[in-house]
């Protein structure tokens, strides 16, 4: 018999704490995969957000530093020009990149520092209860918009993806999004060019994640995969927003 | 025939493997694991093809897929 899925190696074997149906952790088995195919286990070193991934670093089996809330790219920069030869990526969600994060976000992207950004964008502070996040919908009622965000008041959602493609630094930012298995398969290939584009100095990478929140939707985890599709992809459409011209 | 194995005390119950299973034969077990949830299991193995989608949609790492090899001349 021969082995067609098992786990990668360099996951540990240890339960997530993750809600039921909560796609952080497919992410996470994705990002694993990557290292393992890559034979960057030994070099690879992990930098975990604040937010529901904040324990990140007891998942990935390499080194790993737990940074300040937002401040993961900063961490990454010292890292990587510390040790040019490592693979550094962050693993952060939408509280802690596209808000208090958004400075460093911004700036490591525009100096093209090259390591790799899993944004986990789940339209919601998940960790803290379900408030408002930068990426919250239009009309979606979390704790603290009760009667659905409103952009006259709120604003409206921040596409991080399209933002940051703008800069020069950027050199791989696509987005990807978890509602089916052929979109698993997708999300697993951007990931794997964010790496190689880190690895050939290119610069900055980054793969956006449409990710699930069941709990804080108040959906099954099954509707919640739809509600990705039927809510958040109109919004935030998926593709390649900027890959180098040429494939490494 | 492949060999689908469940580590049940890892289920959260979620369901997305039988969501997503294009043969429709994982099923939540009629009982109970320690966590208080409903574990997925395979109701009918005869029609599994062995193409480990329960296993990419699981978020908790709870489904192994083995085949047996094609025997090649």
């Amino acid at each position: 018999m021969k082995k067609i899925f098992s786990r990668p190696e360099s996951l540990k074997d240890m339960p997530f704490h993750y809600c039921p149906g909560c796609t952080h952790g497919i992410v996470h088995r994705l990002v694993a995969e990557v290292i393992d195919e890559l034979d960057v286990f030994d070099r690879a070193i992990a930098v975990a957000p604040v937010g529901c991934s904040v324990f990140c670093y007891e998942y990935f089996d390499c080194d790993a530093y737990q940074a300040s809330h937002g401040r993961a790219p900063a961490v990454a920069t010292g890292i990587k020009r510390v040790l040019p030869g490592s693979v550094v990526f962050t693993y952060q969600g939408d509280g802690d990149l596209a808000a208090i994060g958004t400075a460093e976000i911004i700036h490591a992207a525009a100096r093209g520092e090259k390591f790799t950004v899993i944004f986990i964008n789940n339209a919601i502070y998940a960790m803290t209860g379900g408030q408002m996040a930068p990426t919250t919908l239009l009309g979606q009622k979390t704790t603290t918009t009760p009667f659905g965000r409103d952009s006259e008041i709120n604003g409206s959602p921040v596409k991080m993806s399209e933002m940051l493609s703008v800069l020069d630094g950027a050199a791989y930012i696509s987005r990807v999004s978890m509602h089916n298995p052929a979109n698993v398969a997708k999300a697993k290939k951007a990931i794997k060019k964010a790496f190689e584009v880190q690895m050939a100095g290119q610069g900055f990478s980054m793969v956006e994640v449409l990710s699930s929140c069941p709990t804080n939707w108040g959906l099954s985890p099954v509707k919640a995969l739809k509600w990705i599709e039927e809510k958040m992809i109109p919004y935030y459409p998926l593709g390649e927003f900027k890959a180098p011209s040429e494939v490494v | 025939m492949p060999r689908v194995t469940f580590r049940e005390e890892r289920c959260k119950g979620c369901e997305l493997c039988k969501n997503f299973c294009p043969k429709g034969i994982v099923e939540m077990a009629g009982h109970i694991n320690a966590m208080g949830f409903h574990p997925a299991t395979v109701t009918d193995i005869e029609k599994c093809t062995g193409c480990a989608t329960c296993a990419r949609m699981c978020p908790d790492m709870v489904i192994e897929v083995e085949k047996e090899e094609k025997k090649v001349g």
